[in-house]
């Protein structure tokens, strides 16, 4: 077994791991954080997303024992107590979700995307999730949330 | 399966020297994490080469670039210069995956993973790259193009790794493009993968490599097809000339993504479509 400290939402964390244990099977087994799904478990479909050390990855593609050391975000850190995250409201608005399965792998990479890029465009939203497959909407109302999100960041800043 | 995080590349070749059973290196994970958690390969020794300094840097070498091994395509992306001087090769590795993937995926990792469909390799492969291969018997320099020997294969020994990625300098009035074909409009595999660089000299072609990707069982370095268009300034007949030296290089397999005679004949089109842009982009830098 491994022994691995690392960093989760802000919180020092650690955790035993066999070395072929992904890091999405150590959040959601030995830390609870069960916002992470494994969709395809092949890097396909996003559903596992989560930063490391503010990169956007997919967990199931990440060993736990690489999380040694690094800083990991995950959709259990967007929300502040009660207070939804400002994307989490505009895709509760948009009714951008059905199912829920991809949503917390969304949530996270267009974090992760307003980040980097604050004025995006439609098409470099699309293409940013183009890794995050989701079944239920279409995905219009997703892009739908997050521009409108976007905009709404920039007026408030 | 036992996982090492050696702190330098011959603390890394002597635990692959040593290691018995399925060896693998470790830097993004995109194919290999793919691998074994399908079953496919399941390593008994995983090296993971990113706790190594320098992996992680691109930095000028002379008036080319040193690309480390675990420099991922978003940080090749993100740079600066490097995508200005190579614009092709930093396209083609972009080509790769989702967003996520391009997080963790590296052109040594594409190279080393042996697929004839690599996109980056194509790319690399026209531009001349070469890569440090170290080993127990110490560190050779290695052409791109004789890295992979058959699908899922290299000519790496046992206890060897690639451990730099050397993109020569662009010099004057050169440009580079890499085009690809895929059934969907992204994340998917090439079905052909052409990759063109080249030099001018006023209007004329004066050096020029062409790269297929997914058109026989390794990528390929076509002679032939830079011969056609050397010396001319890729007028109509020196396209055709392309084109055919290009699908007569093809020796690809038939599958529901694309028949021999399909990707055969895109082979052409696409080395043609890669050879304007890589023509133009040299004009623009002349």
């Amino acid at each position: 077994m491994i022994h691995v400290n690392t960093k989760v939402n802000g919180d020092d964390v650690e955790f035993l791991c066999d070395p072929r244990e992904t890091l999405l099977d150590a959040l959601r087994d030995k830390l609870g954080l069960t916002g992470a799904k494994e969709g395809c478990g092949t890097g396909d479909c996003g559903a596992c997303s989560v930063t490391m050390d503010g990169r956007l990855v997919c967990s199931c593609l990440v060993l736990g024992a690489e999380a040694d050391g690094k800083e990991i975000a995950t959709v259990e850190g967007m929300a502040e107590g009660e207070n939804l995250h400002i994307l989490q409201e505009k895709f509760i608005e948009h009714a951008a979700l059905q199912c829920g399965i991809c949503t917390p792998g969304i949530l996270v990479a267009t974090k992760n995307l307003l980040e980097k890029h604050p004025e995006p465009t439609e098409t470099q939203v699309r293409y940013w999730l183009a890794g995050n497959l989701c079944r239920c909407t279409g995905y219009d109302k997703i892009i739908r949330a997050v521009m409108e999100t976007a905009a709404d960041l920039r007026k408030a800043s | 399966m036992q996982y090492h995080t050696p702190s330098s590349f011959d603390d890394a070749v002597a635990l692959a020297k040593d290691a018995q059973g399925v060896t693998r290196f470790l830097a993004g994970g995109t194919d290999v994490l793919v691998q074994l958690r399908a079953d496919i390969v399941t390593p008994d020794v995983l090296i993971d080469i990113k706790k190594i300094a320098g992996v992680s840097d691109i930095t000028r070498e002379g008036d080319g670039w040193r690309i480390g091994v675990a420099v991922t395509g978003a940080e090749m992306s993100e740079h600066d210069t490097l995508g200005k001087e190579w614009p092709g090769l930093v396209e083609a590795m972009d080509l790769i995956g989702s967003t996520q993937v391009q997080g963790r995926a590296t052109l040594t990792g594409n190279l080393c993973n042996g697929s004839p469909a690599a996109d980056s390799v194509p790319a690399m492969v026209a531009a001349g790259v070469t890569v440090t291969v170290t080993g127990p018997n110490g560190e050779r320099r290695v052409a791109v193009e004789d890295i992979p020997t058959a699908p899922g294969k290299t000519s790496l020994e046992a206890g060897e790794l690639v451990t730099a990625v050397h993109i020569p300098a662009r010099g004057k009035s050169g440009g580079d493009a890499y085009l690809r074909f895929i059934p969907r409009t992204e994340m998917d595999i090439a079905v052909v993968g052409c990759g063109i660089n080249l030099r001018l000299d006023g209007k004329k072609i004066v050096e020029a490599r062409v790269s297929l990707g997914a058109v026989a069982p390794t990528v390929l370095l076509v002679e032939e097809a830079a011969n056609a268009i050397i010396g001319t300034e890729l007028d109509d007949a020196a396209l055709d000339a392309l084109a055919e030296a290009a699908s007569a290089a093809c020796n690809p397999i038939d599958d529901k993504r694309g028949t021999v005679k399909f990707r055969t004949h895109v082979a052409g089109v696409l080395a043609k479509r890669a050879a304007k842009i890589a023509y133009e982009r040299a004009e623009a830098a002349s």
